[in-house]
Order: structure tokens, then C-alpha cells, then sequence
């Protein structure tokens, strides 16, 4: 096509009565390319750097759970010091079947082979996957410090995405952190709060026969088994409460960490 | 700057506020201002894409077939939302976060799709550029304001410094939380809207009927 001509179809193109069928259609043909376009562009050259900084966020909450954070400290290389590694959560063993580095979770929840439908669901999460990266923290000898847990289930508004890091004897919580959700901000995003954070370091999962005992309540229980539920967030709090003794329970880690306190992992 | 194309820029600050005076956008004037950092960023985010909507508006406005018209715009809108909120997610990550949602429903702000249909297709492309800028500064102000006042007595900060010690950190100051649900930011406007309309007298409306007594007939 030489340039004159393709002028002419331009100007063919410009002198068409704006209301006529031929004009309506090549404007929306050429404006959903265009704009598809851009956003195509857009999307896919923002993306490396916005898996990076989702990558950095999650390392980032990991550091802070384990209360390895502080302002200005490279994350990445922080970050090598925990071992992350793949639970298999129906046998409650290590798996080496996928690559931890590689393995996507969250993918792995919705998938129908890797994951499983929930009859009772008290976190609301529909589906668990049967496989979940948890991250070791080591000591310099190579012995283990601390274990961080991911767990996740809905509260008001959102699904809330956290972790919990449990000190060696799989019992005693270190700390207790979200990293995602969308409650309401001052009331249900408290759980964001430091101060509030802080009461769970220290607590125990299970009393000396097994029982699980952690409960976020508003009416005050045993010391080390109690969180003060949130004021002004009844149903946040409800929601935390039921993931994290979800996740602890018998349909989540509660195998794997009775294995692993027995050495048998 | 022309005369006129300064009074786009600044009448839709306090004389025509999209909000205060034609009651646009409210919708997300409510879900955005609990907190001043995330109301500023969405405001930046609100004049970019008012601004450069209609500045594409404005240039394809001839050739826009007047049955698809307001699909033309929403594409180009939404586009540009879209463009956005990748840039959000890429170079402010933890706004993003907070965000979340509030982004992508700039599409369906009133104020971005009224001045392309009320300005941008009838006027010259600068203007119109102007014009979205300006309604988009008209929105941020208006949002500043009420995102201030949540922010300061529902949570004892502003822009995330401590203001006001509240209690839950050790102070003295009991925050309050109704300021930080949605509702109260329907009272906050209102209350704008009438300082507003008492300091400016032109921007009361003429009642629309009056109710009249049975005498006067």
C-alpha cells in the first residue's frame, strides 16, 4: 500500500458521516485496539516489578513475624537466613515434591488436585491446600528457632493473610502478623495494631493435655491461652480467632507440628 | 495562562465543586477518606485520569459516532483507571495495597464521566485538559477536607503522625470511631456543603416547589 493511498483511506475514513454504520463500527474496532493496547503495554512491562515488590512484602512480613525486621535493613538478605519448606498437610511431613522456591500457594489453594474442599470451614475458606510453604528460621549451629506459618481465613470484610511464628516446642507463639486483608480501617485494621500484636507473644496453642486453648475473647480466659478481642471489631476478631485455630487444629498444621516437635519430619 | 482557562482551572476548586455543588462522586468520598495518605493518593489518581480523559475526549470528540458514545468514553476511561492502578501497584506499592479496589471504581466516578460528557465533548482539547484537572483538584480539595477531620478525630493522626494520642497507645485521647465508618463522611460533606452554601450565597438552589397554605389562595 503506498503512502498516497493509504492517505486516501485515512481521509475516506475522516469524511464519513460520524453517525454512519461503516464510522461506528471501524471507531469502536479502533479504539478497543488501541486501548487494549496500552493496557496490554502497561500490564505486562510493570509487571516484573510488581511481583518483586509483592515478593519483598511477603519477605518483608516474615522478617517482621519473627521479629527480625527493622527499618532499613535489606530484606532480601535477611530473608536467606530462613529456609523455606513444603508441608505436606495431610501426613504432617516435609515434601520435597516441589521446588519451595518456585511453588505458588496461593495458586496451589484453588487448584483441585493439590487442595481440598473444607465440609466444616470455620475460617471460610472454602478450599486448603494440601501443601503450604512455612519458612524455618535456624540458629548459627543449625538448630531451629523459630517456625513461620502461613494462615489465612475471612473476617468482616476480606480474607485475612498472615503468619504466625511458633517458638521450637511448636506450643509457645512468638508473633502474629497479617499481611493482607481489607477491614475496616481503626476498627478491624487494629489487628495491624502493634500493641495488640504484642499480646500474642508469649501465649501457648495447647495446655499440657493437648487441648487446643488459644482463643481471641472478649470475656477474659486463662492468661496464656487468652487474646483481648478487638473493641469495635467483634467479627474481625471472631474471624481471627476461628483461622488461627483452623490453622493450628487438626484439619490444618496440628500433624506436621507433632511430628516435627517428635523429630519424625 | 488565558483568563479563561485559569477560571477552568480554579472555579471547580470552591465556586462549581463537583462535589459540594453538583453532588458528584460522593460514592468514593466516603470509602477513600478514613485516611489522609490514601485519600491524597487517590485524589492524584482521580485528576490524572479526569484530566488526560478528557484531554482524549476532547481530540477524538469529531469523529466519536454519537449511539456508541458513552461506551467510547468508558473505554477510554476505564483504560486509563486501568493504567493507573498498574502504575500503583508497580511504583506505590503499600498505597496500592490500602487502595485496593477504590482504583479500579474510578470508572464509575460520576465526576470523570460528567465533564467528558459535559465539557470534553464540546470543547478544544487544552481546555478540556484543563477543565478535568481542574474538577479533579476540586475533588482532591473537597476530599482533603473530610479526610482531615476523619483522620485527626477518628484516629488521633494526620497523614499517620500522631496528632492526638489516643488512649489504645497510652494518651489521653478517646478517638472516634464512627468517624472512621463510611456513614460519617456523608455528615462531614453535608456539613461542607452548608458552610459552603452559607459563605457563598449564589450556590443555594432555588427550592423546587413551595408548599403553600391553604389562605393564600
Amino acid at each position: 500500500m503506498s503512502s498516497e493511498e493509504r492517505n486516501n483511506i485515512f481521509s475516506k475514513f475522516k469524511k464519513l458521516p460520524i453517525d454512519s454504520i461503516p464510522k461506528t463500527i471501524l471507531v469502536a474496532i479502533t479504539l478497543c485496539l488501541f486501548c487494549s493496547m496500552i493496557v496490554s503495554v502497561a500490564a505486562v512491562k510493570l509487571k516484573s516489578i510488581q511481583q518483586a515488590n509483592q515478593l519483598r512484602d511477603k519477605q518483608k512480613n516474615v522478617l517482621q513475624v519473627a521479629g527480625l525486621y527493622a527499618e532499613g535493613i535489606n530484606i532480601e538478605e535477611t530473608f536467606a537466613s530462613f529456609e523455606p519448606r513444603i508441608v505436606d498437610i495431610e501426613s504432617g511431613l516435609f515434601t520435597d515434591k516441589f521446588n519451595p522456591k518456585t511453588f505458588n500457594d496461593l495458586k496451589a489453594a484453588s487448584d483441585p488436585l493439590l487442595s481440598v474442599a473444607l465440609t466444616e470451614d470455620p475460617a471460610s475458606i472454602g478450599r486448603r491446600s494440601n501443601y503450604v510453604t512455612i519458612y524455618l528460621l535456624k540458629n548459627n549451629d543449625g538448630t531451629i528457632d523459630k517456625l513461620i506459618l502461613p494462615i489465612h481465613g475471612y473476617g468482616l470484610w476480606s480474607t485475612l493473610y498472615g503468619f504466625v511464628a511458633l517458638e521450637e516446642d511448636t506450643n509457645e507463639i512468638f508473633g502474629l502478623q497479617f499481611y493482607k486483608h481489607a477491614e475496616t480501617p481503626g476498627l478491624g485494621a487494629e489487628v495491624d495494631n502493634p500493641k495488640w500484636k504484642a499480646q500474642w507473644k508469649g501465649k501457648k496453642l495447647r495446655d499440657e493435655y493437648e487441648k487446643l486453648m488459644i482463643q481471641v475473647a472478649k470475656t477474659p480466659g486463662p492468661s496464656d491461652y487468652h487474646i483481648d478481642a478487638i473493641a469495635g471489631a467483634t467479627i474481625t476478631s471472631n474471624g481471627v480467632n476461628s483461622l488461627v485455630r483452623f490453622w493450628v487444629g487438626e484439619a490444618g498444621f496440628k500433624k506436621f507440628l507433632t511430628n516435627f516437635k517428635n523429630g519424625k519430619t | 495562562m488565558s483568563q479563561t482557562r485559569k477560571k477552568l482551572l480554579v472555579d471547580p476548586l470552591v465556586d462549581n465543586n463537583p462535589i459540594a455543588l453538583q453532588v458528584l462522586g460522593i460514592c468514593s468520598a466516603l470509602a477513600v477518606t478514613s485516611s489522609l495518605t490514601v485519600a491524597f493518593v487517590m485524589s492524584l489518581a482521580v485528576i490524572a485520569v479526569t484530566g488526560f480523559s478528557s484531554l482524549f475526549i476532547s481530540m477524538l470528540r469529531n469523529h466519536i459516532p454519537t449511539s456508541i458514545r458513552i461506551i467510547v468514553q468508558m473505554t477510554i476511561i476505564a483504560s486509563l483507571v486501568i493504567v493507573v492502578d498498574q502504575l500503583l501497584k508497580a511504583y506505590a506499592y503499600e498505597i496500592s495495597k490500602t487502595l485496593s479496589v477504590f482504583v479500579g471504581l474510578i470508572i464509575t466516578n460520576c465526576i470523570v464521566m460528567g465533564r467528558a460528557e459535559a465539557f470534553a465533548m464540546q470543547n478544544k482539547p487544552i481546555d478540556s485538559f484543563v477543565d478535568g484537572i481542574g474538577n479533579g483538584l476540586g475533588y482532591g480539595l473537597l476530599l482533603m477536607c473530610v479526610g482531615v477531620v476523619r483522620e485527626l478525630f477518628g484516629a488521633g493522626s494526620l497523614f499517620g503522625i500522631v496528632i492526638l494520642n489516643p488512649v489504645g497507645d497510652g494518651g489521653w485521647y478517646v478517638p472516634n470511631g464512627l468517624l472512621l465508618l463510611p456513614p460519617s463522611a456523608f455528615f462531614i460533606i453535608g456539613f461542607l456543603i452548608w458552610g459552603l452554601r452559607v459563605w457563598k450565597k449564589s450556590q443555594v438552589e432555588e427550592p423546587e416547589f413551595k408548599i403553600q397554605t391553604v389562605e393564600d389562595h
